[in-house]
């Protein structure tokens, strides 16, 4: 972990340094969203008082410097992602409208009736709900790659699920709800054997560790930019160039066209056929203040950290008696799900609340794997990079607390 | 400061019916049911009720839940017992103030052991949890067999 200082780290995270219920406050939920290091905030308020503008369009000196920084964004991601191209890089609101983007566009005009879209049965509802709402529409069947006890992907049975019909596979990177790592890159291999697209929902997996999309082989990609310790309301779709370039426009409006009479519309170049309308642009500036803020702490090094954390905190809770890990996967990032034993888990996440711990209850936005588990909820503490040892220490001691008040 | 309102909350009675619940049963015979969902954190819970003319002669309930929302309803079961709509309807009522208001704002003698969710009304969270039961319950006395939801 050489140059990784966390105690450094968590002086740029301003939020991190308060008392919450008289107890300094662990935060302990950056799965659900991460906290903004000092640098992004700085990024988007001097966005707005001193560049901010209209971009493609003006020809005065703010709508160039808007136009620079949101386009500059866009190279910043692109090379985060190790992309080829920065037209592959398409800014949305998150992971969920870049993967709405994907069914809307390549799903509308490649499935059909009796056709099939594979998903996994770990998937976050916004990975499963575009997909039902394009098969409702077409006909089409979805059909899903099962997960065993561990949480992880029964991988013998992919073959025979990816068929002649499958039109695409969307796989998540990270499961939100079990930390599970899954082998997107062995999956794209097998569904590319077979000519079948991937998309990869990437939002719990870009913070802990480097993304190569070119690696990996993928078609799209997906993240979120609040995950990623930047702002809300901004995410990136990436998708190959060869993929984007047939693909119909996704909403209508301005900057998707290059001209429009009442007869005629002629859209635009990738990627602005998919950015319609005055897009997020402080929150394309914030995030990538967020990735430089990364590079800058490396990586390589920010991934050895959560790695050792990760490591930690799972013999930590192990050590809790009547403890229990929902998702032990042989490769995990991130995510420790669990429950104690019988207690609720809106009781563990209220007693721990009042130790000034932050961690998220309930179904996690993926009832399926809940469902495999025949769990209706877990208690989910989420790490980042920067958490310490003595974050996990505290929800150690705060779940012997909840053992307490229950008896 | 904090513990003591976490002992509020997890009052020993509190705790007492979340883990042997009453009435955790099916009523037989029973002409009214509904259920209750909430969906933030997927508790579910139905309740079943034999009503006769005006009067409730047998509550159960059954379902999932945290320790708030199973305690409620196994007090609700025990409170709302051989008691007439009109009361349970008021009932709910005063156990809807305690929880969101907290104990000042009702008299807590004529809410008998209900007054043990007082605790609720300092987790603004938890609220949902509470009233759940209730909710439900009043679903299945209005004959709505439809399921109701907190949201």
């Amino acid at each position: 972990m050489s140059g990784f200082d966390v105690e450094r780290v968590r002086r740029d995270f301003p939020i991190l340094h308060q008392e919450v219920r008289g107890r300094p406050l662990v935060y302990l939920d950056s799965a659900a969203t991460a906290q903004k290091p000092q640098a992004v905030i700085d990024a988007i308020v001097r966005f707005y008082q001193h560049d901010n503008a209209n971009v493609h369009r003006g020809v005065h000196v703010l709508s160039e410097r808007a136009t620079e920084a949101y386009e500059g964004a866009r190279e910043v991601v692109k090379d985060f992602l190790r992309a080829r191209d920065s037209r592959e890089i398409i800014f949305t609101r998150g992971t969920t409208e870049a993967i709405n983007l994907v069914a809307q566009t390549y799903g509308r005009k490649h499935v059909g009736p009796g056709d099939e879209v594979l998903i996994t049965q770990m998937e976050h509802h916004a990975n499963i709900v575009p997909w039902r709402m394009l098969c409702e529409e077409k006909g089409a069947t979805l059909r899903v790659i099962p997960v065993d006890d561990r949480g992880e992907l029964v991988l013998d049975e992919v073959d025979a699920l990816l068929t002649e019909r499958t039109r695409i596979l969307a796989v998540t990177h990270v499961s939100n709800a079990l930390g599970t790592v899954n082998p997107v890159k062995e999956l794209t291999r097998k569904a590319h054997a077979k000519g079948i697209p991937v998309l990869v929902d990437g939002a719990q997996s870009v913070t802990h560790f480097p993304v190569d999309v070119q690696d990996i082989g993928c078609d799209f990609y997906a993240f979120s930019g609040h995950k990623l310790f930047g702002p809300t309301g901004i995410g990136v779709l990436y998708g190959r160039l060869e993929r984007l370039e047939p693909l119909p426009p996704y909403q209508g409006g301005g900057d998707m066209i290059l001209s429009v009479t009442m007869e005629k519309v002629t859209y635009n170049r990738v990627p602005h056929r998919f950015e319609a309308g005055t897009q997020n642009l402080a929150g394309a500036v914030g995030l990538a203040a967020a990735i430089k803020y990364l590079e800058a702490l490396g990586l390589d090094a920010v991934a050895e950290h959560d790695r050792a954390l990760m490591a930690y905190a799972t013999q930590a809770l192990e050590s809790v008696p009547g403890l229990r890990l929902v998702g032990t996967a042989r490769e995990k990032a991130g995510v420790l799900s669990f429950t104690v034993e019988d207690i609720h888990p809106h009781d563990v996440g209220t007693i721990l609340d009042r130790e000034g711990i932050c961690i998220r209850t309930g179904h996690h936005c993926a009832q399926p794997v809940m469902q495999h588990f025949k769990l209706p909820a877990t208690a989910r503490a989420s790490l980042a990079l920067y958490n310490t040892r003595e974050d996990v220490d505290a929800l150690v001691r705060g779940l012997h607390k909840v053992r307490e008040v229950f008896g | 400061m904090s513990s003591g309102e976490l002992q509020d909350l997890y009052q020993e009675v509190v705790l007492e019916h979340s883990k042997r619940p009453r009435n955790f049963r099916v009523v037989e015979g029973a002409n009214r049911q509904a259920a209750g969902h909430n969906p933030l954190c997927g508790d579910q819970l139905s309740v079943t009720l034999k009503l006769e003319g005006d009067v409730i002669r047998d509550i159960g309930f059954q379902g999932q839940g945290c320790a708030i929302s199973r305690a409620s309803a196994s007090l609700m079961t025990g409170a709302v017992k051989d008691r007439t709509k009109a009361e349970a309807e008021a009932l709910f009522e005063k156990v809807h103030a305690l929880v969101t208001e907290g104990p000042e704002s009702v008299d807590l003698e004529a809410l008998g052991k209900l007054a043990v969710l007082s605790g609720v009304s300092e987790f603004p969270a938890r609220v949902k949890c509470a009233s759940l039961a209730w909710h439900t319950m009043r679903a299945a006395l209005e004959g709505r067999d439809e399921a109701v939801s907190t949201e």
